[in-house]
């Protein structure tokens, strides 16, 4: 028997003190900055493609999202095509070509947060901010979104809003995370 | 008890440091193979331990680190996959949360096995905070000397850097990966050549899973100290659904699914009793009760005709509408289509609105036979994303035809209020 040998093991999620290194730089820079910084990067990678990705989450961070402005940028920086960082904007999950709020909540719809009342939550937050999915706020703190499994089954129902995780979701446990948010400064800005 | 080898330094709340990994033998395996092995016989330890891809595949490791050719082009490079977003696995961020110096001191021994100079660790966006705790101890182990030039005084150097991912699922396949790394539009490669030969800027390339990456320290220690004889074999199974206690827990490979479900995640809730079982994520054949003895690992379920995947129990239980269940399975292939060949990103879509047909009470009979068609029509694909996509579809119909013929003779979800 075993039972109380996995009781023992079983890993609860550990979520190691995270926000301490959690920090937005590029957001805090000042374009020539964050120009500089992302030059040194380029020129420590292999092949400058390699920080294709990062290049565009930095700007994305800067400017909001990745306008046209962004993209020409990231184009001038990379030495790559306007076109061929479009295939990359227009592939990713989580690079915006659109304008989005402050915060981007995104609701798992997968198969276990499914099981666990997905749908509930989805409409939950939809009917507290009165935006559908992929809308805005209009005071720009908000965009809903789905999004496909986190990786926190454990957890279900879950969601992730600007890198963090939160889950076994209630409806009183949104209010408060959406309370929270709209009153603290954000305490971080990640991959949004 | 049952040996705890990835999951050993588990310290609840927080990540293990460098002392304590050091403290239970972690880079006892590097320091001694640096020095008094080569990088063949490092290889030789873990394709002697018969250690199998945990990413799904289960391709030995040790005889892809060998496929690189004899002589083959510098740099050589090492790919961790940590883009982990197949539905019910959660294992590889647990790893990394618990013990990042496992991963480390892994990758850092596949380097060296295969004379790689630069190693990624190609995360999701999701993972964030594994990104930042591997970030932090990457930098604990430059400066410890373990990464970096001559390693530990030896001829070896390193380095390992961690590469955000912008989020898609076809990410982890090796190939799209690759093309991701480079900046491409990730869309799967159709080998050869294989990435051993020519990967990532057409150099050789080994890309491994985090859990595999995990292993191998494990292994070369024990090899090397002459430890306990053969080296305890554990799988991490991630539980999820409907069980009283869902969560990761490390078990003998080939621990039967009845134990898995009722000793380690506590069984299912009261009133529930079980339906089904995804036995390795969402790309697996549905198991029924029937089945609850098998043991999990990957011949037992091949032999049966089911595939241990990812090792992530998915639990159904009586009130689960089969139906509904691979809809939305269905609905997240669909949308995680790169949409590159014909057959996936049309055929997806057309699924999922059959099957929205005959959940919404709209199905007809007919619909069944097309859609036994069209699970064999998604096998003829460009890569392995749709024979995935369509495994719950073939075992819906196989295991469940009733249900399903329910629905369009009742005109709607049986369900359903």
């Amino acid at each position: 028997m075993v039972s109380c040998a996995i009781l023992k093991w079983r890993v609860d999620s550990p979520a190691p003190s995270v926000d301490a290194v959690l920090s937005d730089k590029s957001a805090q820079m000042t374009p020539k900055e964050l120009e500089e910084s992302l030059k040194e990067d380029i020129e420590k990678a292999y092949d400058p493609r390699e920080q294709a990705v990062d290049v565009l989450y930095a700007l994305q961070r800067q400017h909001g999202h990745l306008s046209d402005e962004a993209m020409r940028e990231a184009s001038r920086l990379l030495g790559m095509t306007p076109l061929e960082l479009d295939e990359l904007a227009t592939f990713y999950d989580f690079l915006y070509r659109e304008p989005v709020g402050k915060y981007v909540i995104h609701v798992c719809d997968s198969v276990v947060c499914w099981m666990h009342g997905h749908q509930s939550v989805m409409d939950y937050i939809a009917e507290r901010l009165g935006v559908g999915l992929g809308g805005t706020t209009p005071d720009g703190m908000f965009t809903l979104l789905p999004t496909c499994c986190l990786g926190y089954c454990d957890r279900a129902p879950a969601m992730l809003i600007n890198g963090r995780v939160y889950g076994e979701l209630t409806g009183e446990k949104i209010d408060r995370i959406l309370q929270e948010l709209r009153e603290e400064e954000p305490p971080l800005a990640l991959d949004r | 008890m049952h040996p705890q080898v990835l999951l050993q330094n588990f310290k609840g709340n927080r990540s293990a440091s460098i002392d304590e990994y050091r403290a239970n033998g972690g880079y006892e395996a590097l320091t001694r193979a640096l020095l008094e092995r080569t990088p063949a016989e490092v290889e030789q330890m873990v394709l002697a331990a018969g250690l199998r891809g945990r990413g799904g595949a289960g391709f030995p490791a040790g005889k892809k680190w060998s496929l690189i050719p004899e002589g083959a082009a510098h740099p050589r490079f090492v790919v961790v996959n940590a883009d982990e977003m197949e539905p019910g696995t959660y294992k590889d961020r647990m790893v990394i949360h618990v013990d990042p110096h496992l991963i480390i001191e892994g990758v850092i021994l596949t380097s060296y096995a295969v004379s790689a100079e630069k190693a990624y660790i190609f995360i999701r966006p999701s993972y964030e905070s594994s990104a930042l705790i591997l970030e932090r101890e990457l930098e604990v182990a430059r400066r410890e000397g373990l990464l970096g030039q001559n390693i530990l005084g030896s001829e070896f150097s390193l380095d390992i850097v961690v590469h955000r991912s912008a989020g898609r699922y076809i990410c982890g396949e090796a190939t799209a990966l690759l093309n991701a790394l480079m900046g491409k539009r990730p869309n799967p490669k159709q080998p050869p050549p294989y990435a051993t030969e020519k990967g990532l800027w057409n150099l050789p390339t080994v890309v491994g899973n985090v859990e595999t990456t995990a292993c191998v320290a494990p292994i070369v220690r024990n090899a090397i100290t002459g430890g306990s004889g053969e080296p305890a074999f554990t799988k991490l199974y991630c539980v999820s659904g409907k069980v009283k206690r869902p969560g990761c827990y490390e078990l003998p490979m080939g621990t039967p699914l009845r134990e898995i479900i009722e000793e380690a995640a506590g069984g299912l809730p009261e009133g529930s009793e079980l339906k089904a079982v995804l036995p390795g994520g969402v790309s697996t054949r549905y198991m029924t009760p029937d089945l609850y003895d098998t043991p999990m690992d990957f011949d037992s379920l091949a032999k049966i005709g089911h595939r241990l995947g990812t090792g992530a129990i998915i639990v159904f239980d009586q009130h689960t509408c089969m139906v509904a269940a691979t809809l939305n399975i269905i609905q997240f292939f669909a949308r995680e289509s790169c949409g590159w060949c014909t057959p996936c990103r049309e055929g997806l879509p057309y699924i999922r609105d059959i099957l929205t047909q005959i959940e919404s009470g709209e199905g007809k009979d007919e619909m069944i036979p097309k859609l036994r068609r069209m699970s064999e029509h998604l096998w003829r694909t460009y890569c392995a994303f749709s024979p995935g996509a369509v495994s719950p579809l073939e075992s819906l119909l196989t295991y469940f035809e009733d249900e399903v013929r329910e629905h369009i003779r009742m005109k709607r979800c049986p369900f359903r209020k």
